[in-house]
């Protein structure tokens, strides 16, 4: 009926439109959703597309459920634009809070403010320590990164409910399984009153710059992204793929444990066993739909916090699950995935007789 | 004694999801393709069939939803990356996380359902047999099933021509066009099969194992077989013997905890994924052991003409 014709070159024009279509379908498959469930359409839409920016404060909201994509999402890229396949960040983002709340929990009423930095470095640290394990079992013994790093997602998420059941659980807590509030001090400082957007998301938006210098303004940054293109050619030119192995999985990693850091460190507080929140999935289809550009993440990262939000504003206002939220941000990999078809073939028609 | 033959009989029962779903897995990367939605399918399946159960009370029909969920789910993967030229590891990675995502929300009216009380199998006189009958011939009938699948897979792939086409499609699938046959449409079948083979096993895993729906109950077992089709180096009966080593790390870990061993519940929970690094690592220290063994075309896309 059809065929792929490959393109000569590979679309500019398609790699753009191509995750606009990708949501376009969604939505229509969204609206498709709602109306078999009894729900009207354009509200239910209303709370996806619209109640998260429609003031001030849903926008602050929007930014904080924006910040540890973002984060997580922009070391992703690093790693997918080397081709190796870290897609266990949701694990390098639990052990980044349990690194930064472990130092947390050791603050007291009149620890100074450096504690907030002793918190993001800790988190920071244990996630490209996590990160780390992977490299090394790769490097040393070939093991395939894509499972051995969603592997240590559990290991990491069973690591943090031991600690909320055992060692670290609140003695005044009437038992619940989470660790003590931290103290006031070690709060990551808010950037205005009123909001819960922290400088969490500055750091954010300078890894944002800091990525794109990295990637298109160093040699580090070109050596990596050859070798993801081109093996080969990065093997005949003398870079090591060694060396970016550890590079992409060590920045994705740290990147990851900051994000969680942030996150206990800010909104959530304390260390419950609800910390793992999915974000480190969700990070890797903001990186694909950001185009593994730190401008295309900030963009997709937004939309990813829509989705979030508006999960949840569907379900206390229309009774619609909260876990609608996986659905769309399947379904929006999916169509990316298939759209991307476009950028490197274009559709011939032959009619349906052949 | 009894109580070691009752550990037997877990272990065969918890290592029968991870035989089925390997061994699903293990044709569809005979013949090239890598699906890493495997958790995704597990999870649709595990819903699919539970639901189904729930409003008929026959589990047998429970099992062909789970099998044709899993292989609608795997035949749009496989149309994705066969014809539209996808990458096979994200298009895996996307089917896993949909998995989880719309599993969880067709399950939400389910999670607090009970299934109607079942009968107990045994086979007759050789579940008399003291100990062994306890161990081995107490199952439900898909333990056994496993066992038939894996000689079935055995003689399919080494001794029948059809066999022959799916390994020379997953070794050279340019020589496979070049002779004529349908490349592509053997692996949408390959990967279909795969597919319904995880939907077996993630309806055994909410019907009989568990058996109850939570969310994101496979916990893993997706990606575990995974990682067993590498374990095995291709290899069906492989496959089933590393199945059961795992199924048995599960259950050692509940034996541990009834005999009142001093560790914690959370961090004995970690063992199965640690074992699995750790069998990953070991098996993989030799590259070429691996590349020898791997079907030569595996992870590749294919597309005739391009």
């Amino acid at each position: 009926v059809f065929r792929l014709e490959a393109r000569p070159n590979p679309s500019k024009s398609w790699s753009v439109a191509s995750p606009l279509l990708a949501l376009a379908i969604t939505v229509l498959i969204g609206v498709i959703i709602f109306a078999v469930m009894g729900k009207a359409p354009l509200i239910a839409l209303s709370m996806f597309f619209w109640e998260p920016i429609k003031s001030a404060y849903a926008l602050s909201e929007l930014a904080v459920k924006a910040t540890p994509l973002l984060v997580i999402a922009l070391g992703l890229a690093v790693c997918f634009r080397s081709n190796i396949w870290n897609i266990g960040a949701e694990g390098q983002f639990v052990i980044g809070a349990i690194c930064g709340g472990g130092v947390a929990l050791l603050a007291e009423k009149h620890t100074g403010v450096w504690i907030v930095a002793a918190v993001l470095l800790a988190g920071t640290l244990g996630g490209m320590l996590w990160a780390a394990v992977v490299a090394l079992l790769r490097d040393r013994f070939n093991a395939n990164e894509i499972l051995t790093s969603l592997m240590l997602v559990y290991v990491a998420t069973f690591l943090l409910t031991y600690l909320v059941f055992g060692p670290w659980k609140d003695p005044n807590g009437y038992n619940f399984p989470q660790s003590k509030t931290f103290e006031m001090v070690t709060q990551i400082p808010r950037l205005m009153e009123g909001s819960r957007v922290s400088i969490g998301l500055i750091i954010a938006l300078i890894g944002v710059g800091a990525l794109w210098v990295y990637l298109f303004r160093t040699f580090s940054g070109f050596q990596l992204q050859v070798g993801g293109l081109a093996p080969h050619a990065a093997r005949y030119a003398g870079f090591s793929s060694r060396k970016a192995l550890w590079t992409a999985l060590l920045i994705s990693g740290g990147a990851a444990g900051l994000a969680g850091a942030l996150e206990v460190a800010g909104p959530i507080g304390q260390l419950t066993p609800y910390v793992p929140a999915g974000y480190g999935f969700a990070a890797i289809i903001v990186a694909f739909v950001g185009r593994l550009h730190p401008v295309g993440i900030v963009f997709a990262a937004i939309l990813m916090s829509m989705f979030y939000i508006g999960g949840e504003l569907a379900q206390s206002r229309l009774g619609l699950s909260k876990s609608l939220t996986g659905v769309f941000q399947g379904l929006l990999l999916f169509t990316l995935l298939a759209c991307d078809t476009l950028i490197a073939y274009r559709i011939k028609w032959y009619g349906w007789k052949r | 004694m009894n109580e070691f033959a009752l550990l037997v009989a877990a272990t065969l029962s918890a290592g029968t999801v991870l035989a089925i779903a390997a061994l699903g897995l293990l044709i569809n990367e005979k013949a090239g393709i890598v699906n890493l939605g495997a958790e995704g399918l597990m999870l649709c399946a595990a819903i699919a069939g539970f639901a189904t159960v729930v409003h008929t009370g026959n589990d047998w029909i429970g099992f062909l939803a789970g099998m044709g969920a899993g292989a609608l789910l795997a035949a749009l993967f496989g149309v994705m990356v066969i014809w539209l030229n996808t990458n096979q590891y994200a298009t895996g990675l996307a089917l896993s996380l949909f998995g989880a995502g719309i599993s969880a929300f067709m399950g939400v009216t389910y999670v607090q359902e009970k299934l109607p009380e079942r009968a107990s199998f045994s086979l007759p006189f050789l579940s008399d047999i003291p100990l062994l009958g306890t161990a081995i011939f107490k199952q439900h009938p898909l333990v056994y099933l496993a066992f038939f699948l894996a000689l079935a897979i055995v003689v399919f792939l080494y001794k029948t021509r059809a066999g022959l086409v799916l390994r020379s499609v997953g070794e050279s699938p340019e020589s496979a066009h070049a002779l004529g046959y349908p490349v592509r449409r053997i692996r949408l079948l390959a990967v279909m099969f795969g597919g319904a083979m995880c939907g077996l096993a993630g309806a055994y895993l909410s019907i009989v194992y568990t058996p109850l729906w939570v969310e994101g109950m496979v916990a893993g077992k997706g990606w575990i077989a995974l990682a067993l089709t590498t374990f095995a180096t291709w290899r069906p009966a492989r496959v089933l013997l590393g199945a059961y080593l795992f199924g048995g790390v599960t259950m050692l870990q509940f034996a541990l905890q009834s005999r009142g061993v001093e560790i914690s519940e959370q961090l004995l929970s970690m063992t199965p994924y640690i074992a699995t690094i750790v069998v990953l690592a070991l098996i993989s220290r030799n590259p070429a052991w691996i590349r020898i063994n791997m079907p030569q075309s595996l992870g590749k896309p294919f597309y005739p003409g391009a």
